[in-house]
């Protein structure tokens, strides 16, 4: 699923993410905030995938389900929207 | 405009149910510094703001408006003979109504209002919720007044549980099945009389938007807020200031059909589907105003300065993501300020 994160979200470095639509807040961790980097690149969900891979030297299965989890997330928070 | 004003200002239950008393003079004072001088209105002696010293000058009690417009105007004389008011802001709902029909007599001794029109004031009544709706092309959920508690059945067969049970001028409750209709309607009546308004009750997330208009049909401010903290009583003890474009066009559009005059509130429901509904139409300033002031539109300021004839831009801009966090504070007083506003209604 590749996803965009909407224009307007905040997020910053220390994961906290504001939706000035809604008043929303979340705190995302580390590796949340590094995927929401890579989503704002407009990378593949497969280059993102791969990204978490090489850095953290982790299975690609267990990244794409967590990376599914995630995205679902997002949406379901209406953060991103798929594309 | 003179430079040095007298501001008098009701509302100063700064309370767990806080009025917009302290809140409007906090922005004044913002706006003038030392340039004005606050006086306080008050109904009772225990109202928090007669003793915040720091900002407010004089305060003198009122009586109620209940008690009869006679007795509030020669109170009013009698603070002007000694205070010569410039402006006055009535900040609680159920005098509104009263200061509305005294405004001329008012200016006529030299004291400005900026208020709502009694069509305007009457209009957005709760009670009339669906009427307005309908009327400006808005969205309101189903409400239903009612006169008397033998009318609860057959209003009933109209909604769904659960179903919001209103006072006139305060108090909600959510119902959720007959017996709890009841109860709440003889909880409401007995304190805020008849009639009672039944609302379905809609699923979302609420937001408020604080407003100004400039009676013209132009809004002169509009800042939208989501509460972030909310009492046991449904007041926002936190609140955020957001980006939602629809909320101020609906607030503009509302505006430029009935010509507000004054400060206002909306309250409104988003449901899950995004449609927004408007459940509330508050004739004043709310007690979060102060945010609005903050994130750059100090609404009460521009009232103050429309109500002379001074032309104000409208805002165009707020700080999107601000927050109010309220807290709650002992105020030390002494027995003989106590005293002083208890037997001499004067402090």
């Amino acid at each position: 699923m590749q996803l965009r994160i909407k224009g307007n979200i905040a997020v910053s470095e220390s994961g906290f993410v504001f939706d000035p639509s809604t008043g929303d807040s979340y705190s995302i961790n580390p590796i949340g905030v590094e995927i929401i980097q890579l989503m704002k690149q407009t990378l593949s969900e497969k280059a993102i995938v791969d990204a978490i891979v090489e850095r953290y030297q982790t299975e690609p299965q267990t990244v794409e389900k967590d990376l599914y989890d995630f995205c679902n997330l997002l949406v379901k928070h209406q953060l991103a929207d798929r594309i | 405009m003179k430079q040095q004003l007298t501001v008098a200002v009701s509302g100063l239950n700064n309370t767990d149910n806080p009025g917009p008393g302290i809140p409007v003079i906090r922005a004044l004072r913002d706006w003038k510094g030392n340039d004005i001088r606050i006086i306080g209105i008050s109904y009772d002696n225990l109202e928090p703001g007669l003793f915040m010293r720091d900002l407010v000058d004089k305060s003198y009690s009122v009586p109620f408006p209940s008690g009869g417009t006679e007795n509030l105007m020669l109170r009013l004389q009698y603070i002007h003979e000694i205070e010569k008011i410039d402006f006055i802001f009535p900040n609680f709902d159920a005098e509104l109504f009263t200061f509305m029909k005294i405004a001329p007599e008012l200016e006529k001794m030299g004291i400005k209002t900026f208020l709502p029109t009694a069509d305007q004031f009457e209009e957005r009544h709760k009670y009339r919720l669906s009427e307005f709706g309908e009327k400006y092309g808005l969205s309101v959920p189903l409400s239903i007044t009612i006169g008397s508690i033998s009318e609860v059945p057959a209003a009933l067969n109209n909604f769904e549980y659960p179903v919001v049970v209103k006072g006139k001028f305060y108090d909600a409750y959510i119902a959720y099945n007959l017996e709890q209709v009841y109860s709440y309607f003889h909880k409401i009546q007995a304190k805020w009389g008849l009639p009672i308004i039944l609302q379905q009750f809609v699923y979302g997330n609420e937001y408020n938007v604080v407003a100004l208009g400039d009676g013209k049909g132009n809004t002169i401010g509009a800042v939208p807020m989501r509460k972030q903290y909310i009492t046991d009583k449904g007041k926002a003890w936190a609140g955020i200031t957001i980006d939602e474009p629809r909320l101020i066009e609906m607030t503009h559009k509302l505006i430029a059909a009935n010509k507000w005059r004054g400060g206002m509130e909306l309250e409104l429901i988003k449901d899950k589907n995004g449609t927004l509904y408007i459940v509330e139409i508050n004739p004043r300033f709310p007690a979060w105003v102060y945010l609005a002031v903050a994130s750059g539109q100090n609404m009460p300021a521009a009232a103050i300065q429309l109500a002379f004839g001074e032309k104000v831009a409208a805002f165009e801009n707020y700080d999107i993501g601000k927050l109010f966090v309220r807290y709650s504070w002992d105020n030390i007083v002494t027995l003989s300020e106590f005293q002083q506003i208890s037997t001499l209604g004067e402090l």
